[in-house]
């Protein structure tokens, strides 16, 4: 077994795009679930319309930098779209039509009626070529001994980890100002914040949006490191990767998704590097094959996750006493 | 002397008042086959402390709900300092001044005591989406953290300001509710049961708050059970009972009037009296 390997290749997760990108995600849910309180089980929805709206611009002939912001508008009306009809209702219902929305959604844009602009199942491919022309990093490797990234990487990370901590410093500026502390005390109580004379319906509906156009964004981030959009990307585990990231950093803290983010990619990742070595070393004698590992993972974050909320539900930042108010 | 207002109105189910603050007319909610709540004719008077009394189910609460726009009545129309109410969301209702506070008492866990108060100020630019982004509101919250603390102190809570409002005592979270109703600046204070489950002592305090809101000049309308607290502080005094609004008048009428002691007090009291 090499440690050291693992050890470099979970780092590797830890800061790569697809940590950025679900820390940024997580950043969306976390305003709509940690601070507003909103049970949005179709996260991944948001992704896939800010993937595929920049992608399927860019497809007609614009150009990327007319995607990206073609893909924000998609999510904020998605977002209005969703909310509209039921943010009037009780919080379980929401949850149960944002999970519809994000599989009609997918199975939409994979039907052949929608093919004619999204290329059915095969996605759409090479939109952003745009986007790595411009980049300024001279050819080569850079990093620390094993642990190295091409040009092409680099320019993604600082990219990517730029626009996470642009979306840390707005939702900071938004929680941190009157607008924040009413959404908290709408996820407190609704009815007492509609006594005080806030319009409850339209906060939710703007936190929906918000963070709708911040799971845009983790789309686009993810879309355009692939190069490809593809339907069967965006299933819904990619919502319950992201609640387990806001759960892991603490629901409702400015830094829980982020940091919850690289934890997540690289206690992920380690696992992964462990169970193969395991297997390849024949240490566990033949009783997992490596195709085991897959799911086996899933299995142990499945765990991981329930252990989590039964010992540690404020997560890695936030705070044990208002646990225990909430459990009062 | 606000009892004073009372002089020329005649007791009895419906009457009038010289100037009312609010007032509703044909005013039915039914559940299916029950009538919750099926008031003819209601006006409370400005400047007064109005108690609601009738047993359990007379619609007491329902008719809270309905007024201050948590529920939907079938039919009727109400109208607050002359402006009709009918249709308007419970929010905008607050923001005409009308505010209420609840029988289960909502604190909102987990804000400080000092936010619960801020959030319910009134007029905060930071509210709105582009105003916490490019607005300048932190003079504006200076000014209410102020008043709020003012306010804290009056009500005891000061040294509490920066807990948890879920740490709070059930009684102690009874005050904040009723100070946070009032940084709204509400003209008129919908009371659900402010001294349910709230001890002796408090409840002493409790009542001096509330003729505290009627001598600073707001009307406060208040559910209560304790008819010793009703005679106490009331001005006049509504009976309900099976959704009708069976008394009313000044507070010793009431008590004596064989209708409210039938439906209300029982048979018991009304032998002692």
């Amino acid at each position: 077994m090499d440690v050291v390997k693992i050890l470099v290749d979970a780092t590797r997760a830890a800061v790569g795009i697809p940590a950025a990108a679900y820390a940024l995600s997580a950043i969306g849910l976390n305003l709509q679930f940690g601070y507003t309180g909103l049970l949005n089980f179709g996260h991944v929805a948001s992704m896939l319309v800010g993937a595929y709206g920049m992608a399927v611009t860019v497809d007609l002939g614009g150009s990327l930098w007319l995607g990206i912001p073609v893909g924000v508008a998609c999510a904020v009306l998605l977002g209005l779209l969703i909310g509209a009809p039921t943010l009037r209702l009780r919080a379980d219902y929401l949850a149960i039509v944002t999970i519809a929305v994000g599989e009609i959604l997918r199975l939409v844009v994979r039907s052949s009626l929608a093919a004619p602009l999204t290329k059915g199942i095969f996605g759409i491919q090479a939109f952003a070529d745009e986007f790595f022309a411009i980049n300024p990093i001279p050819e080569g490797h850079y990093g620390i001994g094993r642990l190295r990234f091409d040009q092409r990487g680099v320019w993604m990370m600082l990219v990517g980890w730029a626009v996470v901590l642009l979306a840390v410093l707005f939702i900071r500026k938004l929680t941190s100002s009157p607008w924040g502390r009413v959404v908290r005390a709408i996820r407190e109580d609704e009815d007492a914040a509609r006594s005080l004379g806030k319009n409850v319906f339209g906060y939710k509906l703007q936190s929906l949006m918000i963070g709708g156009a911040i799971g845009a964004l983790a789309g686009m981030l993810l879309a355009i490191d692939q190069q490809n959009v593809t339907p069967d990307n965006y299933i819904p585990l990619l919502t319950f990767y992201a609640f387990t990231i806001v759960i892991l950093g603490g629901p409702g803290t400015l830094w829980g998704p982020v940091i919850g983010s690289v934890v997540f990619w690289f206690v992920f990742e380690f696992l992964d590097g462990v169970m193969t070595s395991a297997v390849v070393d024949g240490w566990l004698g033949g009783a997992l094959e490596s195709t085991d590992i897959g799911p086996i993972r899933f299995f142990l974050f499945g765990l991981g996750l329930m252990w989590l909320m039964a010992f540690r539900p404020q997560g890695i930042f936030g705070r044990r006493e208002e646990m225990l108010i909430d459990a009062r | 002397m606000p009892a004073d207002r009372f002089r020329d109105v005649a007791a009895g189910p419906g009457a009038a008042k010289g100037d009312p603050i609010l007032s509703l007319r044909g005013l039915r909610r039914t559940f299916g086959g029950l009538t919750a709540v099926d008031v003819e004719r209601l006006e409370i008077e400005r400047g007064t402390i109005t108690s609601l009394i009738g047993p359990n189910g007379a619609g007491k609460t329902t008719l809270f709900n309905l007024l201050t726009g948590f529920d939907r009545p079938q039919e009727g129309h109400w109208h607050l300092n002359g402006g009709p109410l009918v249709g308007i969301p419970s929010f905008r209702v607050a923001r005409r001044g009308m505010v209420r506070t609840f029988q289960l008492t909502k604190s909102l866990a987990r804000l400080t005591v000092l936010e619960n108060m801020l959030v319910a100020a009134k007029d905060q630019v930071g509210e709105s989406f582009w105003g916490a982004l490019f607005g300048t509101w932190r003079p504006i919250e200076q000014a209410n953290e102020r008043a709020a603390m003012e306010s804290l102190e009056r009500f005891g809570l000061a040294h509490m300001a920066a807990e948890y409002a879920g740490s709070l005592s059930g009684g102690q979270r009874k005050l904040l509710e009723m100070a946070r109703a009032l940084m709204v600046k509400p003209e008129l204070v919908m009371l659900d049961e402010p001294t349910a489950g709230v001890n002796p002592a408090l409840t002493q305090s409790l009542l001096g708050h509330i003729t505290g809101l009627r001598d600073l000049g707001m009307t406060v309308v208040f559910i209560e059970h304790d008819m010793d607290v009703v005679q106490e502080i009331s001005d006049w005094v509504v009976c309900m009972s099976q959704g009708r609004v069976i008394a009313e008048g000044e507070p010793l009428t009431v008590a004596r009037d064989p209708a409210v002691i039938d439906a209300y007090l029982g048979r018991r009291h009304g032998e002692i009296e």
